[in-house]
């Protein structure tokens, strides 16, 4: 085995796997998400946005098949770790104290992280794949705010959004101060501060992405 | 004051050998709240063995919480409800009459149970073989303060030194991993100048044996901490991880 594949396969490896790919996806979030917040501004603006994204396209396809090589890596070495990791204890105790000794966001990363999967899954095959191919699901119309509306109006699909959101936030709020444990970054000169930051950025992600579906589904009523 | 003694419901975990299946067994036991966890199971295994029956099999020696052996996840918690002790120092007082207590063994796959309550923590030995020492050349003996240490960082190592090598970390974490225990001693070392000749190759060696052994990877849950006896904190994990990645970037070709 190469020094390399043997340095990433052992145990603190395997958590600098997680925690290099995790703040990539952590950073593409925020462009995500400034990307998203021209909704706001208005149809116009929006369109312009993604019509900016698509005269770059050759430039944003070597970033999708990054970033999907990022997510498979991501996915992959959390499912290895969630499955050594359970391994590890073959025999389970009756009574577990794990409710109190860790925290609701640090223990269910397997859970959040699973269902942000299929979530992401659900949003590739509907705002992806309409806005790459095949335009309008209806009128096979290119602009691309109506895509945004016509999704929204399924009330059932904005609330599958919204409550994917609120487990990104618990999945972001232990990912971040995580990440900077795994590479040593912890003294308690910053640390405090650090698990803040992480708190601060999950809740501005997932109320950030959220507040879209709440706001084309429920507070527009799809009537723009 | 036989008033305010307590009436418990013991339900402890009972396993013939390594092999054999295991399962709960129901004992009940009037205590005064002033013994301690230990004693209150020294007063079962006499009235069981006045019976003529089996014992609980149950491990311990100091007593004065310093030797790390007397380890039991009492209800749901290794060394029990009350932090920073171990279970030799645990008071009955700390819980309430009436109540019931599941006592059970350290579960972890590189910790198997020996019988009942005692598990075979030989594992931890081995990561110390593995690198967890300073080597000494024999000679003249060296004068005490002969290398300034400075006091924070002599009082840091000694805080990971704290260490009783009890496995709780191993018992408490959703993974088994080791972590806590392994970067505590690897702090204590990493830290003080005798430790820097084999700083890279130790942290290297000692991780590969935790792998080996079988115990889990840290999720950063950090409930190591909180149920450690002896309040080692999981910025030594993060030393760990510092050391480790920086041991892999400088070290030679052939470790
Ligand atoms: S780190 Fe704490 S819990 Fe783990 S072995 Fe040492 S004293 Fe016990
Ligand atoms: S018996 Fe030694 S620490 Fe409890």
């Amino acid at each position: 085995m190469s020094w390399l594949f043997r340095s990433l396969n052992s145990s603190v490896g395997k958590k600098v796997i997680m925690a290099v790919t995790g703040l990539s996806l952590i950073s593409f979030l925020m462009i995500h998400l400034f990307g998203n917040l021209t909704l706001y501004i208005g149809r116009e603006a929006f369109n312009a946005y993604v019509d900016t994204l698509d005269i770059i396209k050759p430039f944003i396809r070597v970033i999708e098949v990054v970033l999907a090589g990022i997510f498979i890596l991501h996915i992959y070495n959390g499912i290895r770790l969630w499955i050594e990791n359970r391994n590890a204890r073959p025999v389970r105790y009756a009574v577990s104290g794990t409710a109190e000794n860790t925290d609701f966001s640090s223990r269910t990363m397997f859970v959040t992280g699973s269902i942000i999967f299929i979530f992401l899954v659900l949003h590739l095959s509907t705002f992806w794949y309409n806005f790459n191919f095949t335009g309008h699901p209806e009128t096979g119309s290119h602009d691309f705010y109506t895509i945004i509306v016509y999704w929204f109006s399924n009330k059932l699909y904005a609330v599958a959004y919204i409550l994917s959101m609120a487990l990104l936030t618990f999945h972001l709020n232990h990912a971040f101060q995580s990440a900077f444990q795994t590479f040593g970054w912890n003294h308690k000169k910053y640390f405090p501060l650090i698990k803040k930051i992480g708190l601060v950025y999950a809740l501005i992600m997932g109320i950030g992405f959220a507040s879209i579906p709440i706001y084309f589904s429920f507070i527009c009523g799809g009537n723009q | 004051m036989s008033e305010n003694k307590l009436n418990l419901t013991l339900k402890i975990w009972k396993q013939a050998g390594t092999n054999a299946p295991g399962s709960f067994e129901t004992h009940k036991v009037t205590v005064s709240p002033d013994a301690s966890f230990l004693e209150m199971l020294d007063e079962l295994n006499d009235g069981l063995e006045r019976e003529g029956k089996d014992p609980v099999a149950f491990e311990s020696d100091c007593r004065e919480g310093i030797c790390g052996t007397c380890g039991l996840v009492i209800n749901g918690h290794p060394h029990g409800p009350v932090p920073r002790v171990a279970t030799c120092q645990l008071h009955m007082r700390n819980f309430k009459d009436g109540e019931t207590i599941y006592i059970e063994p350290f579960r972890a796959k590189a910790f198997p149970v020996l019988r009942d309550l005692i598990v075979d923590r030989s594992a931890f030995d081995k990561i110390m073989y593995a690198g967890g020492y300073v080597s000494v050349n024999t000679g003249g003996v060296p004068d005490a303060n002969a290398i300034p240490i400075p006091r924070d960082i002599a009082a840091e190592a000694f805080d990971a030194a704290a260490c009783i090598g009890c496995g709780a970390c191993v018992a408490a974490c959703k993974n088994a991993s080791a972590m806590l225990f392994m970067s505590a001693k690897i702090s204590q070392l990493a830290l003080l100048p005798q430790g820097q000749a084999e700083r890279h190759q130790r942290v290297e060696a000692m991780v590969a044996k935790m792998d080996e052994l079988g115990f889990g990877a840290c999720t950063n849950t950090y409930a190591c901490e909180a149920e450690c006896p002896k309040g080692i904190s999981i910025s030594n994990i993060a030393r760990m991880n510092r050391e480790f990645l920086v041991s892999k970037i400088v070290s030679k070709l052939t470790d």
